[in-house]
């Protein structure tokens, strides 16, 4: 029984069940095949986390966002400007409590350089209802490229605690058609 | 050796059980059903917060709740009961003295001491900082301290048990080799070391932060050492309630491992591999490389999953041969039909390792892979998971356990014993239903550790579908039904070792159905190559690998539905 020793003592040398074996085989070549599945989609699969990232002072990160509102604002929306930055081009996401900001409009169709830091304390950048999550840390800006395939109105909410006005911190990114 | 101890003779099993060491696994055992009750309660307030239709507690008192909840009953509850299973699984399993007991009590002080004191912090509402407590969000000085108490007080407990196995080594008390469920509670010793080890080296400097010392706690560091700490703690828990399951089987219906080898080869896989999983937190996290999250995710080609996969094929096979040796032969499922439901220790036994297997496990290797958490990372796909691992699997097999732990070493028979016997089923329902309502719920974007999912109070607002919010009732429904079945547990529990009918010195007591343990002499010649069918088994394992894959697919298709990102 499991819970008396061994009848056997020498039990390292008993013949094992070939249920067993033939079990032990397929759960190992399962794993394997679930292994190389991940390194297989890194080069064929189109959904990867990117590899890029820099250590960044939340100031300097709050500079770069201030700068592309500055140049590429289209409107204002409430307490957010909507950017439209260049197809092609650097954009840049700032996670704080309690906004993601600001707001983006990307065009169908074309790839951005997205970049993400925060510039207080961790959050969850996570885009709905397509249920994309990426973790965002303070001092570290990941920088990723994104092509919107589909058009419409997206909402970034918060899904890492930061405090508790965590539940309002929300954001928007428009897809609009390539005009 | 120490002479003023005590033993007495277990007249069922025929062990000799000291007296230090029954005291200890009843003053551990104890606590812990009280922290499962508070924590449990503060969960069913969690659940009806995020059924939008009640919406129980203000924002602020959900996320002191929260943090309550995660560090009641994962690590509390489930620590001091796993010291209670340590204890039994080297002193009593191993007709041994218990090696210095006064620093096993030194263990069950340190773990009380700190257990309070992180209560009392959350409670006085500075320390919202959820279990994970991650930085630059800080609590009080006394959360950090408390956790650190709280596990050199685990550490002193693991010295304990090894101290033990050293006696009884050194003493004779055994032949041969140690039990299976002693090598599993060994596996879970050694993980907990290494556990403990990491709690100590992050939550040190983040105390010393917390109180001025330290400058700067980098967040992403905090994040792979303390989860070395917080995934592996899991996985004490898995080989804590593996070693307990096989501790059932061998208790109820006198099940014997198909095979001592196989078994223990899978529980040496947990120390090797089961560390490696810091990076399942790690998986869409900037500044760390995509082969070192797919390596570790997977513990280096899912090792440590191939030793869990294994377990679900040895411990319902050793339970069908045993059946079968009783004469339970019919077809392919009489064994299964016929076996004794009705026990609850055995009921929820089984219970267990279906949903750690079917809910917890599968979808833990989904969510694992490194792509496919993109589409699952901090949703409530992920506290649906850990329901089903923690809860279905570790909290189940424990409740399954005490209705053995309370006629043996508290010697009370178990009152209600038609509530007992329901308990399990209320339970697990109540669970199943939490695990796959979060998780559909998740699956559908809504995010863990929220308030609010309607967004009323946010400048932007976003709406989710309103399936979204029916998983969400179904999930408070289910937390009623699961708190009910807790409930019927503590009551049960704690009604018998306070009223039970005492049980005498010479007394046997019946743990399975007619023959129980006795029975194990028949069943207990080696069932090796050939002599043994299992075909009950090979059917329901099919039946899982089947699931696995399918889900395992489908997940990927989803994730190939998204924008293009790399």
């Amino acid at each position: 029984m499991a819970i008396t020793p061994p009848s056997e003592r020498i039990w390292w040398k008993e013949p094992v069940h070939k249920v067993e074996i033939i079990w032990v085989i397929v759960a190992f070549l399962w794993g394997v095949a679930m292994f190389f599945t991940m390194i297989w989609w890194h080069g064929f699969g189109q959904q990867n986390m990117s590899n890029e990232a820099y250590r960044v002072q939340p100031f300097q990160f709050a500079e770069k966002v201030d700068a592309m509102v500055a140049a590429h604002t289209v409107r204002q929306e409430g307490a957010f400007p909507v950017v439209k930055p260049p197809p092609g081009s650097d954009v840049y996401m700032m996670g704080r409590v309690y906004m993601w900001w600001p707001m983006l409009e990307l065009e169908k169709g074309q790839t951005y350089r997205l970049h993400l830091s925060s510039i207080d304390l961790q959050h969850g950048f996570s885009l709905q209802p397509l249920n994309i999550n990426i973790q965002v840390h303070p001092g570290y800006e990941s920088v990723m490229t994104i092509t919107p395939t589909s058009s419409g109105e997206f909402g970034i909410v918060c899904n890492e605690y930061c405090g508790l006005g965590h539940h309002t911190m929300t954001g928007r990114i428009y897809v609009v058609e390539r005009t | 050796m120490n002479t003023s101890s005590v033993f007495r003779t277990c007249p069922t099993t025929g062990l000799r059980v000291h007296d230090a060491a029954e005291n200890l696994i009843k003053a551990n055992a104890v606590v812990a059903v009280v922290f499962l009750l508070i924590g449990g309660l503060f969960g069913l307030s969690i659940a009806l917060t995020r059924w939008p239709a009640v919406h129980l507690l203000p924002a602020d008192w959900f996320y002191l709740a929260l943090t309550a909840h995660g560090f009641d009953v994962l690590l509390v509850w489930i620590i001091f009961f796993e010291m209670a299973v340590l204890y039994f699984a080297s002193a009593v399993l191993l007709n041994c003295r218990l090696a210095a007991p006064r620093w096993a009590w030194a263990q069950f002080g340190l773990m009380l001491v700190g257990a309070v004191m992180v209560n009392v912090a959350v409670l006085q509402g500075n320390s919202s900082v959820m279990f994970t407590s991650y930085p630059p969000l800080q609590a009080s000085p006394w959360f950090y301290l408390g956790l650190i108490l709280f596990a050199v007080g685990a550490l002193i407990g693991c010295a304990v048990f090894f101290g033990t196995l050293v006696i009884a080594k050194d003493e004779k008390t055994y032949e041969g080799s140690v039990p299976l469920v002693t090598f599993g509670a060994i596996t879970a010793a050694i993980i907990a070391v290494f556990t403990l080890a990491s709690g100590a080296i992050i939550l040190i400097p983040t105390w010393l932060w917390s109180v001025g010392i330290v400058s700067n706690i980098d967040p992403l560091m905090y994040k792979l050492v303390w989860w070395g700490m917080g995934h592996s703690s899991q996985q004490i828990n898995v080989s804590a309630h593996v070693a307990v399951w096989y501790a059932i089987g061998a208790m109820v219906l006198g099940a014997k491992p198909i095979s001592e080898k196989v078994s223990r080869t899978a529980f040496l896989l947990y120390i090797l591999f089961l560390q490696l999983a810091s990076a399942h937190h790690l998986l869409v996290e900037p500044g760390v490389s995509s082969s070192w999250k797919i390596f570790n995710t997977s513990y280096a080609m899912y090792l440590a999953v191939l030793g869990s996969m294994i377990h679900g094929l040895t411990v319902p096979g050793s339970i069908e041969a045993a059946q079968r040796a009783k004469g339970f032969n019919k077809g392919m499922f009489e064994w299964l039909r016929k076996a004794p439901w009705g026990n609850p220790a055995f009921a929820g036994m089984f219970l267990s390792l279906v949903m750690f297997g079917f809910l917890g496990g599968i979808s833990g290797v989904v969510m694992g892979t490194e792509q496919i958490n993109l589409i699952m990372h901090n949703t409530l796909y992920v506290p649906g998971h850990f329901h089903a691992t923690v809860v279905a699997g570790t909290t189940l097999a424990f409740m399954a356990i005490t209705y053995l732990l309370v006629p043996l070493i508290f010697r009370r028979e178990v009152i209600f014993p038609k509530v007992a016997k329901l308990q399990p089923y209320v339970f697990a329902i109540g669970i199943a239903g939490i695990s796959l309502f979060m998780m559909g719920a998740g699956t559908l974007g809504v995010p863990r550790r929220h308030w609010d999912i309607t967004f009323a109070d946010a400048l932007t607002s976003f709406q989710f579908s309103p399936a979204a919010f029916l998983m969400l009732a179904l999930n408070g429904l289910s937390a009623i039904l699961a708190a009910l079945g807790g409930a019927m547990y503590i009551v049960v529990v704690v009604g018998s070792v306070l009223f039970g009918r005492r049980i005498g010195d010479t007394e046997k007591v019946q743990l399975g159905p007619a023959t129980g343990t006795q029975a194990a002499a028949a069943v207990a010649s080696y069932g090796s190559a050939g002599t043994l069918r299992i075909p009950g088994t090979v059917v329901l394992v099919g039946v899982f690998f089947v699931s696995f894959v399918l889900y395992y697919f489908v997940n990927w298709k989803y994730l190939a539905e998204l924008w293009p990102l790399k």
